[in-house]
């Protein structure tokens, strides 16, 4: 359950991040999450409200905006989706490739007031 | 609130300790009042706080502010993690991440390797688990300086516990670090500890589609050891589907196949750290 160290991590950007900008509270958090990223967003949602219990984001929107695996075959150059890292290469099936993107866990964007 | 046991203090709930030290303590108990008082003191605290920061946020006329962040969420892992590496490479320590399922046998191996090499090289060991002293007991027992980190309810160690235990161990030039994460194939693949090399171990005992099932800890790793291979007359195991499932998820994987109860294929992993400690100087 890393989820709930995820969760605290975000809490932590956001607490910083609010009092930076002499605001109070947090109406709406946009977070970006890879499908590679190692992150099953039920457990997050089930944490979430534990975690941000009594913080600035107790009351904020969670937006999530889910970012698709996509990665580049080192073999012969095609780029492709990906869900599984174990995903070969459609064209010539090598397992050598590098992860172009789908790897994200941010924290995109803050609304606050 | 803390991450190992979701209470409202700010500070962690780990542990660290040293298991030769504490055989000479019997403050033991006490030492754990100490720290629930310090939780509840941290409760009181929390809420009176945020009834604060409520009525305060009314009394403001409300207009938004959109902070563009791009942060990366693990950030704070990742700048200790590079911390921990920048020590280890000034002081030319090899530093492991030995991660794998619980009882696939990583103290087994840590127990046999430190036997077998500790004349030849020099060894500190950090030792990761939610609860008890039971392993770092086994290891001190070979005569190795030992640190336990419990991490409570907390499911991996983070680079922070590292920093904080090394702190402690004060290493020598030239050691070998073997740090024993929790034995868990899921949550410690996100966590830099800022090692050398990850090292994951799988048992001939848990099945060749481990890999496609817990994908993210064999992609991170270096190095694949599988144990326990004394079983396999056993088992219906395949050793070839296991390191073919492996390879698809990460292919740069390089792969062991040892027992460390009965030490066959030890050799060629002791070649290897003597080989990569050597190369790091």
């Amino acid at each position: 359950m890393h989820e709930l160290s995820v969760a605290l991590g975000i809490v932590k950007i956001a607490e910083d991040e609010t009092k930076k900008a002499n605001a109070s509270t947090v109406e709406l958090i946009e977070l970006e999450i890879g499908e590679l990223a190692g992150i099953e967003l039920e457990s997050l949602n089930f944490v979430w409200p534990s975690a941000v219990k009594d913080t600035v984001l107790e009351n904020a929107v969670k937006k999530i905006i889910i970012i698709k695996g996509k990665a580049k075959c080192i073999d012969c150059d095609t780029e492709f989706g990906i869900t599984h890292f174990y995903d070969a290469c459609p064209k010539c099936e090598s397992n050598f490739k590098g992860i172009l993107k789908g790897k994200e866990l941010r924290v995109k964007a803050l609304e606050v007031v | 609130m803390c991450g190992t046991c979701g209470c409202g203090s700010e500070t962690n709930g780990v542990v660290i300790q040293n298991p030769l030290e504490l055989k000479n303590q019997q403050h033991h108990l006490q030492n754990h009042e100490h720290h629930h008082e310090h939780h509840h003191q941290g409760h009181s605290h929390g809420h009176e706080h945020t009834h604060e920061g409520h009525s305060h946020g009314h009394e403001h006329t409300h207009h938004k502010t959109v902070l563009e962040i791009e942060q990366d969420i693990l950030q704070h892992n990742d700048i200790m993690a590079a911390r921990n590496k920048g020590y280890f490479e000034a002081k030319n320590i090899f530093a492991l991440n030995l991660v794998s399922s619980p009882g696939s046998g990583k103290t087994a191996l840590l127990e046999r390797t430190l036997k077998d090499l500790k004349k030849d090289l020099s060894f500190y060991v950090i030792e990761g688990d939610q609860q008890t002293l039971n392993d770092a007991n086994r290891i001190a027992a070979v005569g190795i300086p030992v640190l336990q980190i419990n991490t409570g309810k907390g499911c991996h160690l983070e680079s922070d516990m590292i920093y904080d235990a090394v702190k402690k161990l004060n290493i020598n030039d030239n050691s070998i670090l073997m740090i024993e994460n929790v034995g868990n194939l899921v949550c410690p693949s996100m966590f830099n500890l800022g090692e050398s090399k990850r090292v994951v171990i799988i048992s001939t005992t848990e099945g060749e589609d481990k890999p496609l099932k817990y994908p993210d800890m064999f992609h991170t790793s270096d190095i694949c050891i599988v144990n326990k291979i004394d079983l396999i007359p056993y088992l219906q195991f395949d050793i070839e589907q296991l390191k073919e499932n492996a390879s698809k998820v990460n292919p740069h994987l390089q792969f062991f196949e040892l027992s460390a109860t009965t030490g066959e294929g030890m050799e060629a992993w002791y070649h290897w750290l003597k080989e990569n400690r050597i190369t790091l100087k």
